[in-house]
């Protein structure tokens, strides 16, 4: 405790220090993304809503291997399958629960035929508990909704695959 | 035409008269209380580096009537277990005072509502007060939070209370006056004649004593949201927070009003005795000036609340007992030995 010290103290000196620097920021530029109108830059790897794809001729790439069902860590993901009429194993049901799922990507990183896949999209809602389930029908249908997307996105991460 | 106005108010009854002036006095007061909280919200969330609210009205400006609605809609729950009558009582307690102790300022000379000879006295009688409403509602609501709270409010404003009271001899000695308004006239000549040159310590701690006084970061025990969830109003909910609200930022604006009258020269226009720029500024109501000082003072409290952690209690107790009042009554004798030889230029 010398002079210099209690000086310092009876000058309040640090809090002097302090308030230039919040005041500083004051006049700092800010940072504030204004959501709705503004957005941040998303990238390609983005995890967001799943969505199943299919062929350029219109049929579905699912073989319902369950390679996906299995290496889910959150177990959101349940298939059932059948033999279809022209002889190939498809499935009956697939259902992803949103609210288990993780978006880890793993169902898209196992998948053989490129078939799952996460969209960019993540702007999404659910009026009703029920509608967390993600049916068959509903991400072949988001798959559509977003096919060139998830196709150029798929393009420009193949170097890395 | 100001004939016919000044007959028109000389016969409208004196109770009423009085009414309206207050009126005049409290509508303001509530509006500025509203926009304190914008203001801090913005100001505080440009420190942070953000925008604050921007979203209801141009700019957020409707923001605080936003709020105001929300709070009135809300409903007052009263718990079970707390005594009823004072749960309701607390906030109406802790409110009035700030507005009451507005009777004695100044705003110009000869504006005020009631010229009291020992207006300082006063004022500081009044803001002692606001403890009780805080008391009554920490012990009425029956929750031990809240009670913690009450107790330390109240050593706090004991403890900050007497430095305050002291900072406050000080400017008494040195105007020779209880009266606000001879307050303010003493200090007149230019802005090195106001009291915050020659009693500076005691500004600082005057000023420094009313952040605690008002229970604002970084002396916001009371509150504690991180140790006591929120202290004292843990219980209230809607128009009966919103009462407290009110109250501290009545509180914080009263403060800086009356370090803006006692140490910064109230409705004196700080351009007074410089040659030229005094003529240049003549024009301008001396009340203008008062309400600019007044804002740069709670733009320091804002300031405060966005740059400093919250003290520990002992620390607290600590700045208030040792440090604050051995330096307030040192200069205190400073002050009285500067007025007894008349130190020019400010007691000659």
């Amino acid at each position: 405790m010398n002079l210099k010290h209690y000086i310092k103290s009876f000058l309040l000196w640090e809090l002097v220090l302090g308030l230039k620097l919040t005041g500083k920021y004051l006049f700092a530029k800010k940072i504030t993304v204004q959501y709705p109108e503004e957005k941040t830059p998303q990238s390609h790897r983005f995890r967001g809503l799943h969505a199943q794809r299919r062929y350029d001729n219109g049929e579905e790439r699912c073989i319902a291997c369950k390679l996906c069902e299995a290496v889910c860590p959150a177990l959101a993901i349940t298939i059932e399958s059948e033999q279809r009429d022209d002889g190939s194993r498809r499935t009956t049901q697939y259902d992803i629960d949103l609210f288990k799922c993780i978006y880890c990507g793993f169902c898209e990183e196992s998948c053989p035929v490129d078939a799952i896949v996460e969209t960019r999209h993540f702007e999404y809602i659910f009026e009703n508990r029920e509608d967390s389930i993600m049916t068959k029908a509903k991400l072949l249908e988001v798959g559509d909704r977003f096919e060139s997307q998830i196709a150029a996105d798929r393009e420009k991460d193949a170097p890395y695959r | 035409m100001i004939e016919l106005l000044q007959t028109t108010w000389n016969e409208v009854p004196l109770a009423l008269q009085i009414i309206l002036k207050i009126i005049v006095i409290v509508v303001p007061i509530m509006l500025s209380v509203a926009y304190l909280t914008l203001a801090e919200r913005k100001v505080i969330g440009y420190i942070q580096v953000r925008i604050g609210p921007n979203r209801v009205g141009p700019r957020g400006l409707l923001q605080p009537i936003a709020d105001g609605l929300k709070l009135a809609l809300k409903e007052v729950i009263i718990p079970n277990n707390s005594n009823h009558y004072l749960f309701l009582l607390g906030p109406l307690l802790t409110l009035a005072p700030a507005l009451v102790a507005w009777a004695v300022i100044p705003f110009d000379e000869g504006v005020v509502l009631t010229d009291l000879n020992a207006g300082l006295l006063y004022a500081l009688a009044i803001m002692s007060l606001g403890v009780y409403g805080i008391l009554i509602s920490g012990w009425a609501s029956n929750s031990k939070y809240a009670l913690i709270s009450a107790v330390r409010m109240g050593a706090q404003m004991v403890s900050y209370g007497i430095a305050m009271g002291f900072a406050l001899v000080g400017v008494v000695l040195a105007a020779g006056s209880l009266n606000l308004q001879e307050i303010v006239l003493a200090q007149e000549g230019s802005f090195i004649h106001w009291f915050w040159l020659p009693l500076a310590p005691l500004f600082l701690v005057y000023f420094i004593s009313g952040v605690a006084e008002t229970n604002r970061a970084p002396f916001d025990v009371a509150e504690g949201e991180s140790e006591i969830v929120a202290g004292f109003h843990v219980e209230y909910s809607g128009m009966a927070f919103a009462l407290f609200f009110l109250a501290e930022y009545a509180n914080m604006i009263l403060i800086s009003v009356l370090t803006a009258v006692m140490f910064l020269g109230g409705w004196l226009s700080p351009f007074q005795g410089i040659p030229g720029l005094e003529y240049l500024f003549s024009w301008v109501p001396g009340i203008v000036w008062l309400l600019a000082k007044t804002a740069l003072l709670l733009f320091f409290f804002l300031w405060f609340r966005a740059t400093f952690p919250r003290y520990r209690y002992d620390q607290l107790m600590r700045l208030g007992w040792k440090v604050f009042i051995p330096v307030t009554i040192v200069w205190l004798l400073v002050t009285g030995l500067a007025v007894m030889v008349h130190l020019g230029p400010w007691f000659d």
